[in-house]
Formats: C-alpha cells, sequence, structure tokens
C-alpha cells in the first residue's frame, strides 16, 4: 500500500527535503562572500544594551566544511536509500528486506545445530543433554515471561510442570500448542444453567467433583444442572482435551479456586489464550522445545 | 528627557516573580527526578499507591523540569532581554501579568492532574485537553506582550537573541496546537485527532521540536545575552548567527522521525529524519562556537567568575549533547541505543548540563539586578552549587551510557544456537548499580539547585525591587 494519499505528496516531500538542504548551502556560501574573510574583528556596528557589541568575523573554515559534509553525506544517502518520496533508492533497501534477510542468514547458521535433533524422537531429544541446554534457553527467551522461569506459571497461566493438561501432554501435542498456539474459550453459562441458586448448586457440585469444600445438599441439587456443562466438560467432569476444556475433577483451578471463583467463571466465561509462535521460532526450534517442555511432567 | 516619566523604566514587576519561581519549581522538578530515579533502583519506593507509582510521577518529573522550571527561566529571560536589546519597556504589561498567573494555574493544575492519572498519553504532552486550551491563551498572550515589545523597539536591528526567543514561541504554539488536538470526551478525558503511525509521527515530530524549539532555540536566545553580558565581550559572528539560525530553525522541524526507527513508520520518513537529524549537527555547533568563541579574550574571568563557569560549562554541555544526537539519529547507532538507558544519558546530558546551566548562570545574573544589589548574596554558594552540579551531571551521564551500552548489548547477544544470550531480567539486574550511581548522581544536582533557592531568597531579603531606567541615549544599531 502506497504512503501517498495522491501523486502529489511525493513531489512535495522530496522538493522540501532537497530544497532544504539546497536552502542551507545558499545562506551558508551567500553569508560567507557577503564580507571580505580577511577582515577578522570587523565589527557589524550594531550595540545592544550598551555594552553588547556584535561583530562579524568570519564563520570556522573547518566548521563551514562539516555543514557541506553533513549536507553532501545526506544527499548521497538519499540517492541509496529511500526517502525522496516514493523513490525506492538506489539499493532497494527496505527495513522489511534488512529484518527477513537476518533472520534467514541467523536461521541458516544454526540450522545445523538443530538438524541432528529433528530426526530424533521427542523423548529422545529430551534425554539429549545439549538439547536441553538449548531448551531451556528457548524457554528462558521465549516461554519464562508467562508461564515462569520455574514453569510453575501463575493465575491464567498454566503450570507447565504438574502434568495436567489442557490439550494433551504428549510431545507432538506440545509442539501444536507452541506453534499454533492456544484459543480457550468458555461461554458464559449461567442462562443454560438456570437461576442464580442453580448457578450456585452447580458450583457446589463442581467443587464436590475434586473433594473441595461443599455443602453435600446444595453440590446434589447442582448435579442435574451440570448437564449444561457436561458437553465440553464431560458428564464426569474429567475435561475434554479435544477442546481443551479443563479437567473439573483433579483440583488445579488455573483462573482462581473456590466457590466465588467458580460461580464467576459460571456467569461470565472466559477467553484465554496462548500466542503463536510458529512465525518467531523455527519448526526444528519447536522440536526441542517442546522436548523440554515435555520433560518437566515425564522426568524419570 | 522626563525623570518622572514611567517610560523611562523598564518594566521587570513579572520578571522578578518568573525568576523566583524558575528556582522554586527547578527544586520541585528535580526533586521529583531523584524520586523517580530511586524508584527505579528501588521499586518499593513506588509505596503501592496509584499517585505516587512511576507511571504518574515521572510525567510530572519531565513537566515540572521542562515546563515550569525551563518555562519559568525562559519567560523571565526573554522579557528581561527583549526590553533591554530593544531598549523599550514591555508591550502590554497587563497581559504580562497574566501570563505570569496563566502559567503558574497551568503548572498547578499539571501538578494536580498527573498524579491522579489524568493523562493524554503523549509523552511531554500529556496534559489534558482543558489545561491544554488554558496554556494555549497564555502562550497567545505570551506572543503578543513578547512581539509587541519587538515591534516598539529603539533600536533598528532585532538582536539575534531575540531571533531565537521568537522563533521558539512560534514554534511551541504551532507543535502545541498541532500536537495536543483532540476530541473531548468528557472534562478530563480526550482521544488524539490521530491514529496509529501518524499519531506517532505527529508525537515525535512534537517531541523532538519540543528539544529543538523550548529546550534548545529558548536557551539559545538566553545564551545570546546572558555569556556577552557577563563575559564582556563582543558577540563573535553576526554572520555566523544567521547561517546557525536558519540551518537550525529548518533541520529541526524534521528531524523527530529519528525517534521511531525500525518501526511502522515508512522507511522513507525514517531516512529523511535521519539525514536532517546529521545536518542539523553544524547548526547546532554553530550556537556552540559562537558562544564559545565570545569568551575569548576573556577565559582568565572563569577562575574567580562562577556564574561565567556556569556559562561556558553549558555551551561544552550543548556541543556535545549535539554532537551525541545525530550519531544517535543514524539507522545503526540507534539500533543499540533505542530503548536503552543511553536515550535517557542523551536527555539529562542536554538538560541538566545545557539547559539547566545556562538557566542557572542567566538567573545568578538576573537576580541581583533585578533587586538592585550588586551581586548574590552568597559567590561560595554559586561555586559550591557549581561543583555539585557539575560532579552530579557527570555522574548521571556516564552511570546511563554504561548502563544503555551494556543494555543494548545484552538484548542483541546471541548463542550459536539462535536464542539469546541473556534474558531481559539479567540486562535490568546488570542496570541496577548505575541506577543507584545516576541517583547519586541527581541527589548532587538538586542539592545545588537547593543551595540556589536559599541563595536567591537571601538577596532578594537583602535587596528590595528596583526600577532599571532605560538609557535615553540611543546607541546606533
Amino acid at each position: 500500500m502506497s504512503d501517498f494519499t495522491s501523486d502529489f505528496w511525493p513531489y512535495f516531500i522530496s522538493a522540501i527535503v532537497i530544497g532544504g538542504i539546497v536552502f542551507c548551502m545558499t545562506v551558508l556560501f551567500i553569508t560567507s562572500k557577503s564580507h571580505d574573510p580577511a577582515h577578522t574583528g570587523e565589527s557589524t556596528g550594531h550595540v545592544y544594551d550598551e555594552d553588547i557589541v556584535e561583530m562579524n568575523n568570519p564563520m570556522p573554515r573547518w566548521w563551514m566544511w562539516m555543514f557541506i559534509i553533513t549536507c553532501v553525506f545526506g544527499v548521497i544517502y538519499l540517492f541509496l536509500y529511500p526517502g525522496l518520496g516514493t523513490y525506492a533508492g538506489k539499493l532497494g533497501w527496505t527495513q522489511v528486506k534488512q529484518y527477513e534477510q537476518e533472520v534467514k542468514e541467523t536461521n541458516d547458521r544454526i540450522a545445523p545445530i538443530y538438524a541432528k535433533f529433528a530426526s530424533m524422537s521427542g523423548e529422545e531429544v529430551a534425554q539429549d543433554p545439549k538439547a536441553m541446554a538449548i531448551g531451556e534457553r528457548l524457554f528462558m527467551n521465549n516461554c519464562s515471561q508467562c508461564h515462569g522461569s520455574d514453569a510453575h506459571g501463575s493465575r491464567g497461566f498454566p503450570n507447565l510442570t504438574d502434568n495436567d493438561w489442557l490439550y494433551g501432554g504428549a510431545h507432538e501435542t506440545i509442539k501444536e500448542t507452541i506453534t499454533n498456539g492456544r484459543n480457550g474459550m468458555m461461554p458464559p453459562m449461567a442462562a443454560a444453567v438456570g437461576s442464580p441458586e442453580d448457578v450456585k448448586n452447580v458450583a457446589h457440585y463442581v467443587l464436590s467433583l475434586s473433594n473441595s469444600e461443599h455443602e453435600a445438599s446444595r453440590a446434589a441439587l447442582g448435579k442435574e444442572k451440570f448437564v449444561a456443562c457436561a458437553a465440553c466438560h464431560g458428564p464426569d467432569g474429567k475435561g475434554n482435551q479435544a477442546i481443551g476444556a479443563p479437567n473439573l475433577t483433579d483440583d488445579i483451578w488455573l483462573h482462581g479456586a473456590g466457590e466465588a471463583a467458580i460461580i464467576h467463571r459460571i456467569n461470565n466465561g472466559l477467553n484465554n489464550k496462548m500466542p503463536a509462535q510458529g512465525s518467531r521460532l523455527t519448526p526444528e526450534q519447536i522440536h526441542v522445545l517442546a522436548a523440554y517442555v515435555w520433560l518437566f511432567s515425564n522426568a524419570k | 528627557m522626563s525623570t518622572n516619566n514611567v517610560e523611562t523604566f523598564y518594566d521587570d514587576y513579572v520578571i522578578r516573580r518568573f525568576s523566583v519561581m524558575a528556582v522554586v519549581w527547578g527544586v520541585v522538578g528535580m526533586l521529583l527526578g531523584v524520586i523517580v530515579a530511586a524508584q527505579l533502583a528501588f521499586p518499593e519506593l513506588n509505596l503501592g499507591l496509584p499517585w505516587t507509582s512511576f507511571g504518574r510521577l515521572r510525567p510530572l518529573h519531565t513537566n515540572a523540569v521542562i515546563f515550569a522550571f525551563g518555562g519559568c527561566a525562559l519567560f523571565a529571560t526573554s522579557y528581561y532581554v527583549v526590553q533591554r536589546t530593544s531598549q523599550t519597556k514591555l508591550a502590554f504589561p497587563l497581559l504580562a501579568r497574566y501570563t505570569f498567573w496563566g502559567y503558574q494555574a497551568v503548572i498547578i493544575a499539571a501538578a494536580i492532574s498527573l498524579p491522579l492519572g489524568y493523562t493524554q498519553g503523549k509523552e511531554y504532552a500529556e496534559l489534558e485537553w482543558p489545561i491544554d486550551l488554558l496554556l494555549l491563551v497564555v502562550w497567545v498572550m505570551y506572543a503578543i506582550v513578547f512581539f509587541g515589545t519587538i515591534a516598539q523597539r529603539k533600536i533598528k536591528h532585532i538582536y539575534v537573541a531575540n531571533w531565537f526567543y521568537g522563533a521558539f514561541i512560534i514554534v511551541v504554539a504551532i507543535l502545541h496546537i498541532v500536537n495536543s488536538a483532540a476530541i473531548p470526551a468528557e472534562w478530563m478525558k480526550s482521544y488524539s485527532a490521530y491514529a496509529g503511525v501518524q499519531d506517532a509521527m505527529v508525537q515525535w515530530w512534537y517531541g523532538h521540536n519540543a528539544v529543538g524549539f523550548f529546550l534548545t532555540a529558548g536557551f539559545l536566545g538566553m545564551m545570546y545575552y546572558f555569556v556577552p553580558k557577563q563575559a564582556e565581550r563582543p558577540i563573535y559572528s553576526y554572520r555566523l548567527s544567521i547561517v546557525h539560525f536558519w540551518g537550525l530553525i529548518f533541520t529541526y522541524m524534521w528531524a523527530g522521525s529519528h525517534h521511531l526507527h525500525y518501526t511502522a513508520l515508512p522507511d522513507w520518513t525514517q531516512s529523511v529524519g535521519m539525514v536532517l537529524s546529521l545536518i542539523l549537527l553544524a547548526p547546532s555547533w554553530g550556537g556552540m562556537i559562537n558562544g564559545m568563541m565570545t569568551m575569548s579574550g576573556a577565559w582568565h574571568k572563569l577562575r574567580d567568575d562562577p556564574i561565567l563557569r556556569f556559562l561556558i560549562v553549558s555551551l561544552s554541555f550543548y556541543g556535545m549533547s549535539t554532537f551525541e544526537g545525530p550519531m544517535m539519529a543514524i539507522k545503526t547507532v540507534n539500533a543499540l541505543s533505542h530503548y536503552t538507558d543511553w536515550t535517557v544519558g542523551h536527555v539529562h546530558s542536554g538538560a541538566l548540563g545545557w539547559v539547566g546551566f545556562i538557566s542557572m548562570g542567566s538567573l545568578y545574573f538576573l537576580v541581583p539586578r533585578l533587586w538592585g544589589v550588586k551581586q548574590m548574596y552568597s559567590k561560595k554558594a554559586i561555586e559550591l552549587h557549581f561543583w555539585l552540579a557539575t560532579i552530579g551531571v557527570v555522574l548521571y551521564i556516564t552511570a546511563m551510557w554504561i548502563s544503555g551500552v551494556t543494555a543494548g548489548l545484552m538484548w542483541r547477544a546471541m548463542n550459536d544456537d539462535g536464542t539469546l544470550t541473556y534474558t531481559f531480567v539479567e540486562s535490568v539486574k546488570a542496570m541496577h548499580p548505575f541506577y543507584v550511581i545516576r541517583m547519586i548522581g541527581g541527589l548532587m544536582y538538586v542539592s545545588g539547585m537547593i543551595i540556589m533557592l536559599w541563595n536567591v531568597i537571601k538577596t532578594v531579603q537583602m535587596g528590595q525591587a528596583t526600577r532599571a531606567r532605560i538609557p535615553s541615549t540611543v546607541v546606533h544599531a
């Protein structure tokens, strides 16, 4: 897409930039010529506030040359690089091209290091100390910001060490999660469940699934209303990894434990997102990284 | 000539007030600077309260030092210089008094609204729209007084200091109107008139010209009067003034996009900003050369004149930071320096070294004359202030250079496997000692300013507001 709304603006920009540089040089030359430079110590005859006298000494030569050289450099730069409106510059440089080239160069350079691991299975990679050292660095660079340096996560950011998986903990599944990200979505369910009383009862039933503190009478009442939840979380509440529906029976609460948190969740639903890393890391890097994450729950 | 004619005296009423407030706001603004510097080193000092958190106090600091301290110093000196060099009293004296009270009202409004969290979210232009409008009114009154005084000057030529003050007043008005353009949603909430990268470009066109015209052109006006006055030497070169003035005016206008290298800003805009930032080097140094060469023949005075020392050190820092600036505008250098403390160090070498020192020197010149005494109450205190400030600045900027370059290099360091050598938090840890040194530097700088406040109060108590007579003989010019 063009940066300009009409053909006028590229010319406008070019004219002002070049015109401005020419203007600077013109002022410099006219002013340096207007008096004989030999007349050092010559006064303009201006006097201000009784005693401020204004001399008219020639401008230092080195300074004039510095001014000229920066202007010449500027013109050459604008000839080589984009600057004058839509003119692309002799070198054809763009920041996007520079970025793509730097990424390609780096990926080409690191490829041999990862090539060895790409042909190994996830389990084998996890046994390779060198691969795991790389995996740790990848994790610290890219994952620790949300999941923590110890991978224990925090509220809203899953713990990666507890062998409790929203989408599955197989090496291939973890790779899929890293590459394409995940969009977790629970819709607001209050209307489907029923009255606020029903919502509260369902919350107690949910709490009972993991033997958390709950009122048995309410849980019993809530059980039949749980049908609305079962579509995703399953009739037994054990969740469904195909759609990322959490297991409700294991006492792991990503978004807060207890009656109030669960009622809030039923009433308001929740969107949670793991961003895709596929464009930031190479498939080979993700292969190693996934093995590193897999090892958290599978270390012997 | 009638001696009791009011026309024969300069109007310094408002200048006295602006001078004192410049020192007061200097202490306040720099103290806030030390507080936010301490918060960076020791985050617990945020106190866990929204009003005292870094995010709210930092804009309060920048507004206080740039617009309250710097602004009051510019008002005071420009009103003083334009009268003396035009040999006439201020036009519209009542309007000049309104500019004082109006400007103080803007500052107070900023001091209340920023900690409460009201902000437009634009750096150095945080104030919400009702305060913006008040500032605009004050600024138009300022322009009327200043240019009105120029119009009734008794001297044929307009002195170079007034070119710079004039450019500062006109351009700041344009910058303020364009960048603060916003759609009000409610009393203290508005939305920028621009979106996305255009908004960013307008913001940095404003941001860099705030440096160029508020913090440079305005203070060059100060330099062109107080340096020759204190050194008692003629201005070195009129034609150098012409060339560097026009060079500065043109090139600064285009330099802003160097704040947005390697962003969504189109390539051509980045290149133009970089090229014109480089060309800006010579026009900037023109001002430094003119000031330095004006000093030649008076170097011996530096030995026992601390005021002159303030002025000369300010020119040195001006030269240094205007060399550093164009270098940092070069894309490859910027790729390292951007987002690091190097930028913070650069700004403060200009702000503390150039703007601070030239203002302090000028105010030390001004205060005794405004209160009719021969010199400041304590010359020793000026000496002490000078050394505290100098060591403070040096500590500050060297700490930020090291911290900035260290962080920049750590961020780009890469392992053979394509991973980053350092995590972000490791770079933060590496910066920590320099944050402490910076805080100490700032503490020294504000200590000097507190000594200045004491010295000014003593001087004011010692003297009394004195009317200065306009010389009757119009020297030909």
